[in-house]
């Protein structure tokens, strides 16, 4: 172990690979959120991930958040694991009725001021399982919706420059 | 047309009446005596249940016998009714129960029939049939026993479901799982759709997976249709299958080590899986690989860039992955967590038709890219590595192992990619009603798909049937007598899906 941490310590950081044009941009994003992400609430901003029938696609992209590339954390932005201690919840899925009811708790369970981001084209429009018997469809039929990230799923970029956009000045404060 | 009744192939001793237009194999119309004789053929272990599912007069099953063939038999329902198979056959329970749910038929004689995927929540439409009432979970008694419900919101991001646990002191005496909180409706959803919106909805119904779904769909809706793939569509198809496997391997073992707090394990493997993505992106223009495999071929051929970005993946796992197992084995504090930790007995995985790692580090040697040899696996070399303990460490090194092989065919494709077009045409009027089954080896065990078109190839029923029907089951029994602490890495070390089974 202690070799292969040496060597991590003497390696380049992954969170600053050679630019392409795809990581150009990404990064762009990182360090105008990092700057508004302060500005506006202090040092830190707690999300709080909500699956209401997604097909998984769109968890396995949110926690590439998490990994060395796009490392989160160093905007003071991370998952946390209680609605009661978030800021922020990102809602995937076309809301399955049989979901619907623990959306709706986890959203009431979640102190205010509190924004609902959208994630993926299910949360978005109902995507491909709009119409369903078994589906409400979009979350805003089910909550109110401050912003959408489409994609599908939307890649780890889209969804740091849909939280940038977030937290752009001009945004009204969501009360909830 | 009639036929006269015959022998099932694989089955010897049970007679059906052979229904037109199945393929690969002949779907069997069975009467009762010979749905139970086959029902008893499976709990006497001489073949293993591949799927159970119905459309509006019938209940199917799909069987792996061991001469290397898929059988599919048929009941009608009658009056509403026909005979349980989980009465026989435990493994097949949620399977029945949710046939219940969503066609109304009765099994009779189920030992639970409790409802499944329908929690009586969806309005109007379809089936919705029971009225909103508190789910019972099995009772519990016993001194100084007490219970734990989790979900369906958990604490990670992970998808959502209820277990309830529960414990004497720290010790789990029972999982109960209750599932079905993303049922979407996509077996609806297909009714009436054309192949490739078909194709859309199925690579959809578990993102994780969505290439070893679209695999299976486009083998069920190849053997309907009898198209002739193209070798290189083949190949290709063999190659995502392959990238999806490494990205879910490398990503579950981070996740299992990181449920004992080895962050380490977990930045490393998440970085590779990362590669592994954008490598996928590189290749064939989506990181998870959505959509680029449909009935008749593949959507996008690899180009150059795409090749060398594959291969400098390769030289990197070649390089990194000894590391990261040596890193795993000389760790005693992590040993020390998954070793005898969630032991599935060979006994439960072999009932249980158990897929994938969950059935293979218990000693179930199956694997669909050999036992059902299909392209492009049928012209490769590789081996399906086994363990025999069953605990959480099996779990993950066998993850570890089959990184190589996955590596190894990789390579061998790439090396020999056949030359040629990437797909075939697909006829629009076929003039008659055809049916057909495809299975793919996806990451997690077979993926299986049941497809049944009109006329002019509308889907008129299509079933996908996800490997983790037949490992959740056994997840509950694995973690008994566990600690409550463990229960999350022994759950990350089985990774069952929940959307594909909750469809
Ligand atoms: S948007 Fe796409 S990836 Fe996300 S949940 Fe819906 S189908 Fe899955």
């Amino acid at each position: 172990m202690r070799t292969l941490i040496a060597r991590s310590l003497f390696s380049k950081p992954l969170t600053v690979p050679a630019p392409t044009a795809d990581e150009a941009s990404c990064r762009d994003v990182a360090a105008a959120l990092n700057h508004r992400a302060r500005q506006r609430l202090g040092r830190s901003l707690a999300i709080r991930a909500i699956d209401a029938g997604s097909c998984n696609g769109c968890e396995l992209e949110m926690h590439a958040l998490n990994n060395a590339f796009y490392d989160l954390e160093r905007f003071g932005l991370r998952f946390v694991a209680s609605p009661r201690h978030a800021d922020v919840l990102m809602v995937t899925g076309p809301v399955t009725w049989n979901m619907r009811e623990a959306v709706e708790r986890t959203f009431a369970a979640t102190p205010a001021p509190k924004w609902v981001v959208a994630v993926g084209e299910c949360a978005c429009t109902g995507g491909i399982f709009a119409g369903s018997y078994a589906c409400v469809g979009a979350v805003e039929a089910v909550l109110p919706v401050d912003l959408r990230i489409p994609g599908c799923p939307p890649t780890p970029t889209a969804m740091l420059q849909g939280l940038l956009a977030l937290l752009a000045p001009t945004k009204p404060v969501a009360t909830g | 047309m009639t036929h006269a009744s015959n022998e099932i192939a694989g089955i010897p001793g049970v007679y059906g009446t052979p229904v037109d237009n199945h393929a690969p194999c002949t779907r069997h119309r069975v009467d009762h005596m010979g749905w139970i004789t086959v029902c008893d053929v499976l709990e006497q272990g001489r073949a293993d249940l591949m799927g159970l599912w119905a459309d509006a007069s019938e209940v199917h099953m799909a069987l792996f016998v061991q001469s290397e063939r898929i059988a599919v038999v048929s009941i009608s329902v009658e009056g509403g009714e026909y005979p349980s198979v989980s009465r026989r056959h435990l493994p097949s329970l949620r399977l029945e129960r949710a046939i219940a749910d969503l066609f109304g038929h009765k099994p009779v004689g189920m030992p639970d029939p409790r409802p499944w995927l329908d929690h009586g929540r969806w309005p109007g439409k379809r089936r919705s049939t029971k009225p909103a009432q508190p789910y019972v979970f099995l009772p519990t008694k016993g001194e100084g026993v007490h219970q734990i419900p989790v979900g369906p919101v958990h604490a990670g991001i992970i998808e959502p479901g209820h277990f309830r646990f529960t414990a004497n002191g720290e010790t789990i005496v029972r999982l109960e799982e209750r599932l079905g909180y993303t049922h979407k409706g996509v077996e609806s959803l297909m009714e009436g759709a054309d192949l490739d919106r078909g194709a859309r909805i199925c690579g959809r119904v578990c993102g994780d997976s969505t290439v070893a779904y679209a695999i299976a769909y486009a083998r069920a809706a190849e053997a309907a249709l009898g198209l002739e793939v193209p070798e290189r569509a083949h190949a290709l198809r063999g190659v995502m299958a392959e990238l999806e496997r490494i990205a879910n391997h490398i990503g579950d073992i981070g996740a299992i080590c990181n449920d004992a707090a080895f962050v380490l394990m977990l930045a490393h493997c998440g970085a590779l899986r990362e590669r592994t993505l954008r490598a996928a992106d590189a290749a064939f223009g989506h990181r998870l690989m959505m959509d680029r495999v449909m009935p008749g071929g593949v959507r996008a051929d690899l180009t150059p860039r795409g090749e060398d970005a594959i291969a400098e993946l390769l030289i990197r796992f070649d390089a990194e992955l000894p590391r990261l197992m040596e890193l795993y084995d000389d760790t005693a504090s992590i040993k020390e967590r998954t070793s005898t930790t969630g032991i599935l007995s060979a006994d439960l995985a072999r009932r249980f038709a158990a897929g994938g790692v969950v059935g293979r580090a218990s000693g179930r040697d199956f694997d669909a890219r050999r036992d059902l040899a299909y392209p492009p696996y049928d012209r490769l070399d590789f081996t399906v590595p086994q363990i025999n303990s069953g605990d959480v460490n099996a779990r993950v090194w066998l993850r570890f192992e089959e990184l190589w092989q996955s590596i190894s065919l990789i390579r061998q494709i790439v090396a020999d990619l056949p030359p040629g077009p990437i797909a075939c045409g697909i006829p629009t009027q076929i003039g008659e009603i055809r049916e057909g089954c495809g299975v793919a080896e996806g990451f997690r065990g077979d993926v299986f798909v049941w497809l049944r078109l009109d006329t002019d190839t509308r889907i008129l029923r299509c079933h996908p049937r996800d490997p983790s029907w037949f490992q959740w089951p056994l997840l509950e029994a694995a973690i008994e007598d566990n600690i409550v602490a463990d229960f999350p890495i022994c759950n990350k070390s089985f990774n069952c899906s929940y959307s594909g089974p909750d469809l």
